[in-house]
């Protein structure tokens, strides 16, 4: 359904040229829901409001790539054909669910405002489908709280609005941008929940942005892990977690902090600090934090080499080097602990 | 911030103002002293660019050697309101008693139009230099006060703030090592506005009368001594006139360019991306 | 058992709510309400809760930049509430923080050298001044050839190692970080969450930790306690703790944290709380969770619950009707009896 190719975009900022997302290719089935992870700056965001093409032009240019949505090329759209496609066929929501509704409206108008965008219909019929989506995203009350002002609802019943507001249209797509990140894990949770059930009734594909590998353990039938603007490694998230094939996703699964492991365990931290994106490293990006480099990484550039069953993996190592190395690292780190 | 072709021009047009009226007394042809009775009101010309006053005085000369009364004034009254307005809006700022007595004074102040106060007090004073810099003062710094206030209160509310005063560091300190530094850039604009405003102020009580001694050439006294001539001599108005707009719009487009230069947003492009992100979130969500 | 070095009993912490042009107090947030807790030297305590539950205040309060409505707080057996300004400054020297924003807890236009020296300044320690900046540089991670860089020539990561730096400069016996690892990097949170380990056997430290992450805590907690509005629900000792968590809100907090696992997400049982947190302003009456509990009866509403011993000695409960071990494995239908 949606298919990008070889996409590029750079942001031009005082101090250079970032290249934000630097040539990233994926797709997203219909119905599907696919993660995308990694850190701030690794261009999670950027790519995410580029399939809408929401980034300010300038700083942002696309010098390549293609975005296919439905057999159209999103970046050869005029806006006002962007317009017809922008909530209606592809929604978005974002972290802020504070900034993202309009003060001054009522929810109730906002989201009246949102279905007559795209659909002609009554204000009545309007009014109508308003309430059943807010019942829909599980608004206690809908009706009393269809005249009440943003300001009245508390961040996670903002995030629901916002969620109302995307379904209005029954997207095809819907593209999440860190939609719990500034919520508390308990409502965070209410907000998945309500993510799966939403999927599950409407049908639409998901792209999930966040930087908790939790989330998309929970949510993704396939995670695409960036780092520097690059996808590393992409597959389904049974691979991704359990057959990891990049040293990135792999230190990185390692050092999370997490809640089944014993107490007070050491954590095997990365090593370093995200790149530059003016300047990034020669070679591999993840190459002067990598526990795997070797001398080839300073110099080649690796792509993404299939591994079998749709996994991908940006890693100059083949699956065996990778596997001996990995076993080498843990054997080193079992001798340390034990002296 | 001189990237900027518009902030180099004001730079260098204040530069060249300042620098001719100090070496007025060693290249000018005719000092404002060169009376000639005969050569009174003449226009424009090759020999007097600007034309003669009605003593005969060159009106190019003239222009130039006020400008050392106006700058003077306008300097002074923007360091004096820049300096008051900074130590009483940062006390107004960190210390919330303080706050209550220093702001109902100055919103007392701000009640009248500054022009006016100035004008009551100079009348109240007498018109000589000193007197005009106190009552601009007067008028002025109470602006530069809220400014500053204002400021505080909002890097007040950041946490290095709070950090400094866990690791036990002093009043003083956080005040002038902490706060000072980054409130620095809306001073620094505002006193360039201050500066421009003064200029104008002083032009228009001399003009009034109620300004600087006639006596001495300012931009405001040659136009208040010009008006009775505007019919027959115009340049007589015209330059002293130009000289001002030039002067206080180069002021102007300073501060503006460095209130540019001083904004993290436009320094960093990166920020501002951030920012502009934002605004398109709330647009289309 | 050894002495504690931070006690604090029956705190309270209001924030008057004033309204209209007199700016008449027509009622409070009780930000704190009622909270005790014990810290012993060399211990970490963790203090977890979401937002609006009263532990920034808290953290705020120890600092001394809040003033307790009533209650109080001991340093080694000592009250500081009455403290003169003179003997607060002695005290800061022991207790310091470590903020959750890297980017706004330093100053902008102090070079990374300054920021550490400010303290050691600040309590007139200036002799060899340099060479202790850069063996604190050093002991954070940081290289001391870059002690004349700003702050924002640095990462995120980067930066709060300059706040830790700061904060064990004047050698402190406590350190309150209050979530000092939620505004970074997920790649650089382990390298930081070590440090404070590292440090603490190296400098002999005692930490409060708050953070809103029950997994962040696990690493590095030897106690726990868990705040709800204001309230302590659940304290124990860490390995009780994680194993057996009795409140319900507590077991609703582990469940709710999405493990980096898809199989085990799966197959887990998740307490899903309905509603919001209520305000603090207004906080229902009996137990402060009733409105969310999912096993809330009618007692609960009318009664309030008080941090009682339930099995281990170290471990205590605010809840008439703690959850049993095994109750949220064998699923939430149990639970709702």
């Amino acid at each position: 359904m949606l298919e990008v190719k070889n996409l590029k975009v750079h942001l031009d900022t005082a101090s250079g040229i970032v290249k934000a997302v630097d040539g990233v290719s994926f797709h997203v089935k219909a119905g599907e829901t696919v993660g995308i992870v990694g850190e701030s700056g690794s261009g999670k965001s950027v790519l995410a409001h580029s399939l809408m093409q929401l980034n300010p032009v300038p700083p942002a240019t696309y010098p390549q790539g293609e975005i296919i949505f439905e057999n159209r090329n999103l970046l050869d759209l005029k806006e006002k054909e962007l317009r017809k496609i922008r909530g209606n066929e592809i929604a978005m929501i974002f972290q802020d669910p504070m900034s993202s509704l309009n003060p001054v409206f009522k929810i109730g108008n906002q989201l009246m405002e949102a279905i007559r965008t795209h659909q002609s219909m009554s204000r009545q019929n309007a009014e109508e489908k308003a309430l059943e989506l807010l019942k829909d995203v599980g608004i206690p009350d809908p009706k009393s709280r269809l005249n009440d002002y943003p300001h009245q609802f508390s961040g996670g019943m903002r995030q629901r609005v916002l969620i109302a507001i995307a379904l209005a249209c029954q997207p095809k797509l819907l593209i999440a941008d860190e939609p719990t990140t500034a919520l508390d894990v308990t409502i965070q949770a209410q907000i998945l929940e309500l993510m799966k059930d939403i999927q599950k009734k409407y049908g639409t594909a998901i792209i999930i942005i966040t930087h908790d590998l939790g989330v998309v353990a929970q949510l993704a039938d396939r995670v695409l892990v960036m780092y520097s603007g690059r996808i590393v490694e992409e597959g389904i998230t049974g691979d991704i977690f359990y057959h990891t094939s990049m040293p990135y996703t792999w230190s990185l699964l390692r050092s999370l902090p997490r809640l089944d492991s014993d107490i007070h365990q050491r954590l095997k931290s990365i090593q370093g600090q995200p790149p530059n994106l003016v300047d990034p490293p020669k070679g591999c990006n993840f190459s002067p934090r990598c526990p795997f480099v070797t001398e080839q990484c300073l110099e080649v550039d690796p792509s993404l080499v299939d591994r079998g069953n749709g996994h991908r993996a940006a890693c100059i190592l083949s699956e065996s080097e990778y596997e001996e190395r990995k076993h080498e690292i843990q054997d080193i780190e079992r001798e340390g602990v034990e002296q | 911030m001189f990237k900027n072709k518009r902030n180099l021009l004001a730079a260098g047009v204040l530069l060249l103002i300042i620098v001719a009226t100090i070496t007025a007394s060693l290249w000018l042809k005719f000092p404002p002293t060169h009376i000639d009775p005969e050569a009174r009101l003449l226009s424009p010309s090759g020999k007097n660019w600007f034309g003669t006053d009605h003593f005969g005085r060159d009106i190019f000369g003239l222009t130039i050697v006020a400008a050392r009364v106006t700058l003077f004034v306008g300097v002074v009254v923007a360091l004096l309101s820049t300096v008051l307005g900074t130590i009483t809006g940062l006390i107004a700022g960190y210390y919330k008693k303080a706050e209550f007595i220093i702001m109902r004074i100055i919103d007392g102040m701000l009640a009248f139009p500054a022009l006016l106060l100035a004008l009551a007090l100079v009348a109240a004073l007498g018109g000589n230099v000193t007197n005009i810099i106190i009552a601009l003062t007067f008028a002025f710094w109470p602006v530069m006060t809220r400014i500053v206030r204002s400021a505080v209160l909002q890097v007040n509310n950041i946490q290095y703030i709070e950090a400094a005063k866990t690791t036990g560091t002093g009043d003083l300190v956080i005040l002038f090592r902490y706060i000072l530094p980054n409130v620095l850039s809306p001073i620094i604009v505002q006193g360039t506005f201050i500066f421009a405003k003064a200029i104008l102020a002083e032009a228009a009580l001399s003009f009034l009368g109620v300004g600087i001694d006639p006596s001495t050439p300012t931009w405001g006294t040659m136009l208040q001594e010009s008006q009775v001539y505007i019919t027959i001599a115009p340049w007589f108005s015209i330059f002293p006139g130009v000289a001002i707009v030039i002067t206080v719009l180069a002021l102007n487009m300073l501060g503006d360019g460095l209130r540019d230069a001083f904004d993290p947003h436009k320094k960093n492009q990166k920020k501002s991306t951030k920012k502009l992100f934002r605004n398109r979130k709330q647009k289309y969500a | 058992m050894s002495e504690a070095l931070l006690e604090v009993r029956d705190l309270e912490v209001y924030f008057p709510i004033k309204k209209g042009v007199l700016k008449k107090t027509t009622g409070n947030v009780k930000a704190v309400n009622g909270l005790n807790l014990s810290v012993n030297k060399g211990e970490t305590l963790g203090i977890v809760g979401e937002s609006g539950c009263g532990k920034s205040t808290l953290a705020r309060t120890i600092l001394g930049l809040e003033k307790p409505t009533s209650g109080d707080i001991l340093i080694e057996g000592e009250s500081i509430l009455n403290y003169s300004a003179k003997q607060m400054h002695r005290l800061r020297r022991d207790v310091q923080m470590v903020f959750q924003d890297p980017f706004t807890s330093l100053n902008p236009r102090m070079k990374v050298s300054e920021i550490i020296a400010a303290p050691l300044k600040a309590y007139k320690m200036t002799d060899n001044i340099e060479q202790r900046v850069k063996e604190l540089m050093d002991l954070v991670g940081l290289k001391p050839e870059y002690h004349d860089r700003l702050p924002h020539e640095f990462s995120g990561g980067q930066r709060q190692r300059i706040g830790i730096a700061r904060a064990i400069a004047l050698k402190p016996k406590l350190i309150v970080c209050d979530e000092p690892v939620s505004a970074l990097d997920v790649s650089v949170q382990a390298q930081v969450i070590n440090l404070f380990e590292d440090l603490q056997k190296e400098l002999d430290l005692t930490y409060v930790f708050i953070a809103h992450d029950l997994s962040v805590i696990k690493h590095i907690a030897d106690k726990v306690s868990v705040m709800y509005l204001g309230k302590m629900m659940e304290r124990s000792d860490s390995e009780s703790f994680y194993n057996h968590a009795q409140h319900p809100y507590t077991n609703a907090l582990l469940s709710a944290i999405p493990l980096p696992d898809p199989g085990k997400e799966k197959t887990r049982e998740r307490i899903v709380l309905k509603g919001e947190l209520p305000s603090p302003a207004n906080p229902p009456t009996g137990c402060v969770f009733h409105t969310r509990c999912p096993i809330a009866r009618d007692y609960c509403k009318e009664n309030t619950p008080q941090l009682e011993r339930k099995g281990n000695e170290e471990h205590e409960v605010a809840c008439f009707f703690p959850i049993e071990k095994g109750m949220v494995e064998a699923g939430s239908e149990n639970l709702l009896r």
